[in-house]
């Protein structure tokens, strides 16, 4: 590998600008991601609190809400209307701002460059661009809550046709959907150079002896995620140029002739509401996977520290992973069962649905299989990255439910799915980024998090999620339909009570956050100052300083001469040999 | 965040013996821009993949599909887009064979490369003729279906051509000045990313073609 040429190496930041607003720093960009996905998912938590409050008591009067929007929330009491725009926004605002941002895009670009040895990204202006266009995404969405029309209804997925005719299809779908597409199109640019970046990262910028089966599991999740993200935000940015496109300049792409929406005869003709859905679901199941594949290596990663011995096999981890990346493509109908297309075609997306599983199943299995017999450190990283396992199972499993098209006939838009996104993605994956912040927020801030305060976080969460998303599944099973304000008495009436359970278990998790919101500004100035490798760990970001210096390894390039999961390693010093240890041992 | 004292890195030895531009030494960051330039061309074919399937489907549920008679400009445009590339791959030849480029060879280049953006140029220029044909036929973007994949496709294809043409700008402000040396890789990703804009033109002609 030639020495790095003046042509790569850039300047250290001086001004206070460059330092910490429009950083060309991997790091910072990755800490700024991690900001916006703190106020991202405080912000859709709060709508979680709302909806919640408002199903098992509709009646009620939330002070303030009026203020935010008068005729959302007349009197503080939500409409249904209003109500479909929080959950609209809590979607939006959770699986792309939240999940898209927290394990990919933060922790990725703070730690992927270093744990393969280079000094920043392969491109810096253009990571700097990724995350200030982020941002601006989120500004616009933002602003749907403010303007008087409010945030659209139409719910994260925006079918078409009623996210495509405009104003006529009721409250936020005249600018509030506009705001939502914009939003999102900028999100998709933003992701897109992105995923850019951390691909020639990856390919290029290795150190010397880095091969690509010595990179760390979490290094290769998010390269595998990255190459999905790259392809499936280059399908959602075409669908919502075409839906902005139907929405202001009276193209029919996604509105079909002959439609009457309150009472007003639709100008458009001939397009498919379906093509959304194909575009859109197209998008949105690769999405799921850059959702957890991130957080499944994040996990493994804290595991074999905390466990202080290999994995069965992290070859069979990664080909896993890659496999699950494989598959992802051909499985988005599944979302779209009932849609009314070719039931065929429905058996034709089940059978690669039903075999996704299997290699999720067996990094599970890998998972427990590697725990077996191992000394565990409990910290709260380790137990967060034990609860991913019990939360990415119990949510999977209904995944098995829901592949059928038989059972989803039935099971499809009730809580069963609310129940089985929200665990995989909103339980899991949110655990996934819990495990990274406690076992690198040492490395990225000098100073270590409260390790009591996070074990207190953890049964909290761990306890206060099963209780909430749990039920989820036996009411959808009972028929409970979603994205429904409010019950009628005679049908699910009966149901109330568990609906009551839920809210408040709902409002002590989220209060249990609050407790990590603390732990995070309370260490972040007055934690215990972080030593270089806290956990003893192998990878290359625990040979630098906490918090690494600007250009991440000084003026020394590594060598790396083993793969990262030199645990348990007997005859070394201490029990596990780092990647840029020259010590020979068996099997590097 | 700590602070790291800076030592400035020494420059690698440069030993013009006349004056002119240096063609630079190879880095990992060109590796690097190269692999770029492809994942580049990778996402921007899967947003045309995304748009052609969304024609294809359009098409296939449609009672109103017309028929749309491309203005015959198109295929001059076609040509023009085509010479631009060859007269990149002139300016290339001549990038390539020198790693001192005097002030002859950089006029030689910088030629090529003006030749090219002016070949882009026109061809945009073509293009909005093309659209002002189509206007004057009653054909707007909202018109029938057929006129909204013809404007998306043509306008999708200009933005992105555009990029090439920031990229030839930029190629030909690191031949003029006070600059001393020039990224080889800076030109040869330009030039792949210009050829691509030519084969997707002529992919998504034969699309226009056949299915509109």
């Amino acid at each position: 590998m030639q020495e790095a040429s003046p042509a790569q190496v850039h300047v250290p930041p001086t001004s206070f600008l460059r330092k910490h607003v429009f950083s060309l720093d991997h790091k910072v960009i990755g800490l700024q991601y991690y900001g916006l996905a703190l106020a991202a998912v405080t912000l859709g938590m709060v709508l979680s609190w709302l909806m919640r409050f408002h199903l098992v008591w509709p009646n009620a009067a939330i002070p303030g809400l009026n203020f935010i929007s008068k005729a959302g929330a007349p009197g503080g009491i939500i409409t249904p209307e209003y109500y479909l725009s929080l959950l609209t926004m809590h979607g939006t605002l959770m699986v792309f701002f939240v999940l898209t941002n927290a394990p990919f895009a933060a922790f990725g670009n703070y730690f992927l460059p270093i744990q393969i040895g280079a000094e920043d990204m392969a491109f810096p202006r253009f990571n700097m661009m990724s995350f200030w266009t982020t941002l601006a995404a989120f500004l616009v969405l933002i602003t749907a809550f403010f303007i008087p029309d409010g945030p659209p209804i139409s719910g994260w997925t925006a079918y078409a046709p009623l996210s495509a005719i405009g104003s006529d299809a009721g409250p936020g779908l005249g600018w509030g959907q506009t705001l939502w597409a914009v939003s999102i199109a900028l999100f998709c640019a933003g992701s897109l150079l992105g995923a850019l970046n951390f691909i020639s990262t990856t390919l290029d910028l290795r150190a010397k002896g880095m091969t690509f089966m010595r990179m760390p599991i979490c290094t290769w999740a998010w390269f595998i995620t990255s190459c999905i993200a790259l392809l499936a935000f280059a399908v959602l940015l075409p669908a919502c140029l075409l839906l902005i496109l139907d929405r202001t300049a009276g193209t029919s792409f996604f509105i079909p002739s002959g439609l009457v929406v309150s009472d007003r005869l639709q100008p458009h003709a001939g397009g498919s509401p379906l093509l959304w859905q194909h575009l859109f679901w197209f998008f949105g199941h690769p999405e799921v996977y850059i959702a957890i594949l991130p957080s499944m290596g994040i996990v493994s990663h804290v595991l074999m520290a905390s466990m202080r011995k290999p994995l069965l096999s992290a070859k069979v981890i990664i080909y896993s992973m890659l496999s699950i990346g494989f598959l992802s493509w051909m499985v988005w109908g599944h979302h779209m069962f009932v849609s009314g297309m070719n039931p065929f075609s429905s058996l034709v997306f089940s059978f690669p649905t039903l075999t996704i599983t299997i290699p999720a199943t067996i990094m599970t299995l890998i998972w427990l299989g590697s725990l077996y017999g191992a000394n565990i450190r409990m910290t709260a990283a380790a137990l967060f990255a034990l609860g991913f396992i019990s939360m990415f199972v119990s949510g999977g499993v209904s995944g098995f439910f829901l592949a059928q098209p038989s059972i989803d006939i039935y099971l499809h838009a009730t809580y069963f799915v609310v129940g089985h996104f929200h665990m995989v993605m909103g339980v899991a994956s949110i655990f996934g980024v819990f495990a990274g912040t406690y076992f690198w927020f040492g490395k990225m801030t000098g100073r270590m998090l409260n390790e009591t305060l996070g074990k207190v976080h953890f049964w909290i969460t761990f306890i206060g999620t099963y209780c909430i998303f749990m039920p989820f599944h036996y009411l959808g099973l009972v028929g409970n339909v979603r994205r429904y304000s409010t019950f009628v008495d005679d049908f699910m009436g009966p149901l109330m009570p568990l609906h009551k359970f839920i809210t408040i278990a709902a409002l002590i998790t989220g209060g249990g956050q609050l407790i990590f919101l603390f732990n995070l500004f309370h260490s972040r100035f007055w934690g215990k100052p972080a030593p270089q490798n806290p956990w003893d760990g192998t990878s290359l970001e625990w040979s630098v300083p906490s918090p690494p210096p600007w250009n991440n390894f000084g003026d020394v390039h590594p060598v790396v001469y083993h793969d990262s999961y030199q645990y348990g390693v007997k005859g070394s010093k201490g029990d596990y040999v780092m990647q840029d240890s020259p010590e020979q041992v068996v099997g590097g | 965040m700590s602070s790291t004292t800076y030592t400035p890195v020494a420059l690698p030895a440069v030993q013009p013996v006349r004056a002119g531009v240096n063609i630079a030494a190879r880095s990992a960051a060109d590796g690097a821009s190269r692999s770029g330039v492809w994942v580049a061309i990778f996402a921007i074919t899967m947003s045309f993949a995304a748009f052609t399937s969304a024609l294809f489907v359009r098409e296939g549920a449609a009672v109103d599909w017309t028929h749309l008679v491309l203005p015959p400009i198109l295929y001059a445009n076609t040509i023009v887009l085509l010479l631009g590339s060859a007269t990149l791959m002139a300016a290339g030849r001549a990038v390539n064979a020198h790693v001192l480029l005097d002030s002859r060879v950089v006029k030689t280049v910088m030629g090529w490369l003006i030749a090219t953006l002016a070949l882009g140029l026109l061809f945009i220029a073509g293009q909005y003729e093309a659209w002002r044909q189509l206007a004057a036929q009653g054909l707007f973007l909202s018109t029938n279906p057929n006129s909204s994949f013809f404007y998306v496709f043509t306008g999708m294809h200009i933005l992105h051509l555009l990029g090439g043409i920031a990229a030839l700008v930029y190629l030909v402000g690191q031949l003029v000045g006070s600059h001393t040396t020039f990224r080889r890789a800076a030109f040869h990703n330009t030039a792949i990313y210009w050829h691509f804009m030519g084969v997707l033109w002529l992919y998504l002609l034969f699309v226009l073609r056949t299915k509109l």
